[in-house]
């Protein structure tokens, strides 16, 4: 079973694909392109649809998503911690 | 599985297109003729009114894009034929004029000097005979390269991007080499995704064209705004579907053109692509502004992808819904046609899920009315580009 799934290799963001994850578990993510898997830790309850962190992030980085900038941190995240306007903006607008 | 022999039962009309749908539609041109529309509708079961609260005082391009959208809802082809009222009878019949050009039945009536009782009337016998008539026009055999679709996702989550958007692409993917007619646009949407789309254009010109209207929305964006737009743009609901970024909603939004087909032109809102081909059209990314455009540029079938569950449908075009996020199937599900959930527990590919929502489109297209058909979703939005003088 997956838990979370990976556009790319290098994307930097999980989505979770599954109702009711919960800190603590032990999530696997299913990296699309290629094929492969991929283990987390999570940090945070996160409710389906909502992104994971793949690594640490520190204020001002740029996270990565399909391969392309998704837009900045702007504070800091944990690799397993819930990642979503609380910490990230557009870089756009 | 849809292939270059596929054929499908649609309605031929006068002009050469094809239709999948014989409404007779009773179109206002402005707001204060939609008491005298419904009404007609009321009378003659079967036909449909289609009110919206413009058409006054509307000058220079907002005015010609007014016009440029209700003669196209008038001239698509899933429309046999047009009962138009408006309240004076110049714009009125610059409107029936434009819908006639297509060679379908089109009569129009003016309120001012008559009343409502008198149109009503009048508009009535028009409407009934039309109906009479369009309901002996048989469905006739077409090549699937007469099928012009068209596509905008709306309440995108991030399931979007991984499994309904992408299912949309795929089938686009097949529907292009059968030379059938393709749309997409939401230009707001393509925020933070423009680098992709460059690879995609046919010709450095169409990328150009591109660029043109992709710059002319950012200055609009830019001109008007108070804010980053978090509060709009993505909405509430991507937010809480857990999309954070534009630029991750638009990242999304682009997987809806697949991988392989190329764009070949670019469209102002409501203009009619000129061959077959996938095309972009400027326009809002509004779930019901931008459908009714499509329908105004003479698409006759729409894919409409959600995550969260727009439950959007339009008087003209059947809609198809296509979900991937479980939690949206299971909640709403009187709305989702296609559900491609399983992409995302590994259980389908995405061969599967284009195959399944083209299957789909088939059954639709023949004339399986979508969830939005029988649910009596029929938002007409018209796009606004300023205030009325």
């Amino acid at each position: 079973m997956i838990h979370f799934l990976v556009h790319e290799k290098d994307d930097g963001v999980g989505v979770v694909v599954v109702e009711g994850c919960k800190v603590g578990q032990k999530a696997v993510g299913w990296i699309m392109e290629p094929d492969s898997t991929v283990n987390v830790a999570l940090k945070s309850d996160i409710p389906i649809g909502h992104k994971v962190a793949l690594k640490d992030f520190k204020v001002g980085d740029t996270v990565i998503k399909y391969g392309v900038d998704i837009g900045k941190v702007v504070a800091p995240i944990k690799k397993g911690e819930h990642l979503h306007v609380h910490n990230v903006k557009t870089k756009r607008w | 599985m849809v292939n270059k022999k596929t054929k499908f039962w649609g309605y031929r009309r006068a002009n050469g297109r094809v239709g999948v749908r014989n409404h007779v539609i009773i179109l206002p041109v402005d707001d204060l003729s939609n008491a005298a529309a419904q009404a007609v509708a009321n009378n003659i079961t079967g036909t449909m009114a289609i009110p919206h609260p413009y058409g006054r005082l509307q000058f220079g391009a907002d005015l010609d894009l007014h016009f440029a959208t209700l003669i196209g809802t008038g001239s698509n082809p899933n429309v046999a034929a047009v009962v138009v009222i408006g309240i004076e009878s110049q714009w009125t019949k610059k409107i029936v004029d434009a819908i006639a050009v297509t060679g379908k039945p089109v009569v129009g009536f003016g309120i001012e000097g008559h009343g409502d009782h008198q149109t009503i009337m009048h508009a009535s016998a028009a409407a009934k005979k039309f109906l009479q008539d369009a309901s002996e026009i048989h469905r006739v055999e077409c090549p699937i390269s007469e099928l012009w679709i068209s596509t905008k996702c709306g309440e995108s989550d991030t399931t979007s991007g991984c499994g309904a958007n992408p299912t949309v692409g795929n089938a686009f993917d097949k529907l292009y080499p059968l030379k059938t007619t393709l749309l997409f646009g939401e230009t707001s949407e393509i925020t933070g995704g423009e680098a992709l789309l460059e690879a995609r254009c046919r010709s450095p010109k169409v990328w150009k064209d591109f660029m043109f209207m992709f710059d002319r929305y950012q200055a609009m964006i830019e001109r008007h705004k108070t804010s980053d737009l978090s509060d709009s743009q993505p909405t509430k609901g991507n937010i809480a579907g857990g999309l954070t970024t534009i630029e991750e909603k638009a990242l999304g939004n682009i997987q809806k053109i697949g991988r392989k087909c190329k764009i070949d032109g670019v469209l102002d809102k409501a203009e009619v692509p000129t061959s077959p081909g996938l095309w972009f059209m400027d326009s809002s990314s509004a779930a019901a502004e931008m459908v009714t455009l499509c329908a105004a540029s003479g698409f006759v079938v729409h894919f409409f992808p959600t995550g969260q569950g727009n439950v959007i449908g339009n008087p003209i075009l059947p809609v198809i819904k296509v979900c991937a996020n479980p939690k949206t199937v299971r909640l709403m599900s009187e709305h989702v046609d296609v559900d491609t959930s399983g992409l995302l527990r590994r259980e389908m590919t995405m061969d599967d899920a284009g195959d399944a929502l083209l299957d789909n489109m088939m059954r639709t297209i023949n004339g399986r009315l979508t969830s939005a058909e029988a649910l009596g979703h029929r938002e007409f939005v018209l796009t606004r580009l300023y205030e009325s003088a």
